[in-house]
């Protein structure tokens, strides 16, 4: 079964030129600029409203223009990158820590926990990918962190399926016996043996599926199920975009040119990645 | 889809239709189990939520001492846990999926009066989907490198734009601007063209790219070769020949397309003011309104799981590759 939120990988994978690669190195530097300190891209304060320069389109005082609040929205969308960057990276660090303990459990606990773990993983696949969020939400309240959690919660299964069978498949191999054979106690072969040299798998899957969780980050933001305003996030941006598009083009294009090539680059890395490390272990 | 035609066949009862029955009806007992445990989980939720369970239930809406009274002695909230929760359970298995009190209505058909507009916009997208990736896997399909280079480039880039923006900028310039099409909550035909495009173009880029793939790799068999003696025309090739080989991965892709038509159908309702389940569900979750969401989560499940459930076994009868586990 598959997560609806990770896009299937492709069948042949495409080689990706030097010069994407380094395009793709740039956009994220510049993300990650905007997102640990916006104010060396931008001096504008991007709450500061300028009620005599309201939706003004983008020229040299304001590069992407201002919105109906006379906010600058090249220092919102700067600044907007913390936010929306952060909600798809802490998704997948804990989707991670989950899917590593929890496909190491599976793998662990003999047949009839393992059997117990699967089922319930069954049970979270059996949501399609965003409707978890909104079930999360509806418990705890709409927030970047419930929709953090939520999506976290959707992509634990998938990691610790990968965490199980590469688990089961280094626990066959010689070394491992070697370790128990030279008396180490069982949980210590495991979390220096077998545990590290199953992760690297996931960690692949991990960095192509990040692009997948800021596209859906940015949709939960945007439909109002992510950080609350005056919070400058690109999804949220958008959201008060749509409606003035009657009127004004810039509000909606800007935010989401900064969420596309944002993911675009993470995804050519991400392939890049899981080729290189594909190459090394066949 | 072959169950159904099989079914209706009793009196031809092969060895091999039974075999197919009992594959298809092992993974249907298996979704079973899959949902109850979800309708589990979801009575776990609702116990562990702030507050009594009734008023989790009523929303937190004023009720009266009788409506109180009512849902206590419909969910046996004053029985034990236990009791309760085969309550709980036994009323979803017979479809009450209970009464919304912040809409005042059944839940059932709160969610029956939506689904309609929803389903007319995921089957729209299905057509979409179908028609535009066979289109374009067939003219991708070339020998020429760039050609090639050129047609995984867009793809990559397709996937990489959030569908939710993708429909803002269509209604920006096809409604907005050029007027081609109505702007937002349009309920006719051409109020779907725009939504469907944007909930389609993910899975186009990805069915486009398998699809291509198996072109490519089938156009390199054999037969093909064996076709070509004969002097059919290049597109009869494809269309009769290459294009059933090469369909065959793109089933295991139907699960993940319902999945993500599911997710997606919420978001796009809402870009467009569409009505449908994805702005009722919203609207539940803004309210608080457990009963609803509940209801639309389990719906969704059913959905998503029976289809991965007969994907699973369509793989199975069409790809004997898939049968060793």
């Amino acid at each position: 079964m598959v997560t609806a939120l990770d896009t299937p990988t492709p069948v042949r994978r495409v080689r990706i030129p030097r010069a994407g690669i380094a395009a793709a190195l740039v956009v994220l530097a510049v993300v990650a600029i905007a997102a640990l300190a916006p104010g060396l891209l931008t001096g504008v304060d991007p709450n500061h409203a300028d009620l005599g320069a309201t939706l003004r389109p983008p020229d040299w005082d304001h590069w992407f223009g201002t919105d109906q609040n006379g906010r600058d929205l090249f220092a919102r969308v700067a600044h907007g990158a913390g936010a929306s960057v952060l909600i798809g990276l802490g998704a997948t660090g804990l989707a991670l820590l989950g899917g590593i303990v929890i496909g190491t459990l599976a793998a662990q606990t003999g047949r009839w926990g393992d059997e117990i773990i699967s089922r319930l993983l069954d049970v979270v696949l059996a949501v399609p990918g965003l409707l978890l969020v909104f079930l999360v939400a509806a418990v705890m309240g709409a927030s970047g962190f419930t929709a953090t959690i939520g999506l976290a919660v959707g992509t634990v299964p998938g990691f610790a399926r990968v965490v199980r069978a590469e688990v089961l498949r280094v626990r066959a191999s010689t070394y491992v016996e070697a370790a128990h054979g030279l008396g180490h106690p069982g949980p210590r072969v495991v979390l220096v043996h077998v545990v590290p040299n199953a992760v690297g798998p996931v960690f692949a899957l991990a960095t192509v599926s990040l692009g997948a969780m800021i596209v859906a980050s940015s949709s939960l933001s945007f439909v109002g199920l992510g950080p609350k305003p005056p919070t400058a996030e690109w999804g949220a941006m958008l959201a008060a975009g749509r409606d003035l598009a009657s009127v004004a083009w810039w509000p909606t294009v800007f935010p989401g040119v900064a969420i596309t090539l944002t993911v675009l680059a993470v995804t050519v890395l991400g392939q890049h990645l899981q080729a290189r490390f594909e190459r090394r272990t066949v | 889809m072959t169950s159904l035609a099989i079914k209706s066949e009793p009196r031809r009862v092969s060895p091999a239709a039974v075999r197919v029955l009992r594959v298809v009806a092992v993974r249907l007992l298996g979704a079973v189990g899959v949902l109850v445990g979800a309708a589990t989980a979801t009575f776990f939720l609702i116990q562990a939520m702030p507050g009594s369970t009734t008023d989790v239930l009523l929303a937190r809406t004023q009720a009266s001492p009788a409506v109180r009274a009512q849902v206590i002695a419909e969910y046996r909230l004053d029985d034990s846990l236990f009791t309760q929760f085969f309550a709980y359970l036994g009323k979803l298995a017979t479809g009450d999926f209970g009464t919304s009190f912040v809409l005042r209505r059944p839940v059932w058909d709160a969610i029956g009066t939506q689904l309609p507009r929803t389903l007319e916009l995921v089957a729209a997208t299905l057509v979409l989907t179908v028609v535009a990736s066979v289109v374009l896997a067939v003219i991708g399909a070339g020998r020429r490198r760039w050609a090639r280079s050129l047609f995984s480039g867009v793809e990559g880039l397709i996937v990489a734009v959030p569908p939710f923006w993708l429909g803002l900028v269509l209604l920006g310039v096809f409604s907005f601007s050029l007027h081609w099409f109505p702007a937002i909550g349009s309920s006719d035909f051409s109020g779907l063209v725009l939504p469907a495009i944007a909930l389609a173009a993910h899975p186009v880029a990805v069915v486009t790219r398998v699809l291509r793939e198996g072109l490519l790799r089938t156009l390199d068999e054999p037969f093909v070769l064996a076709a070509r003696a004969r002097g059919i025309s290049e597109v009869a090739l494809r269309a009769r020949h290459v294009l059933r080989h090469a369909a065959l991965p793109v089933t295991s892709l139907l699960g993940w397309i319902t999945g993500s038509l599911i997710g997606g159908a919420v978001i796009i309702e809402i870009v467009f003011s569409r009505q449908g389940v994805g702005r009722l569900l919203l609207s539940a979750v803004q309210n608080k309104d457990m009963p609803l969401v509940i209801g639309v989560v389990l719906l969704a499940a059913t959905v998503f799981v029976v289809v991965n459930a007969l994907v699973d076994a369509a793989a199975w009868l069409l790809d004997p590759r898939t049968r060793e586990h």
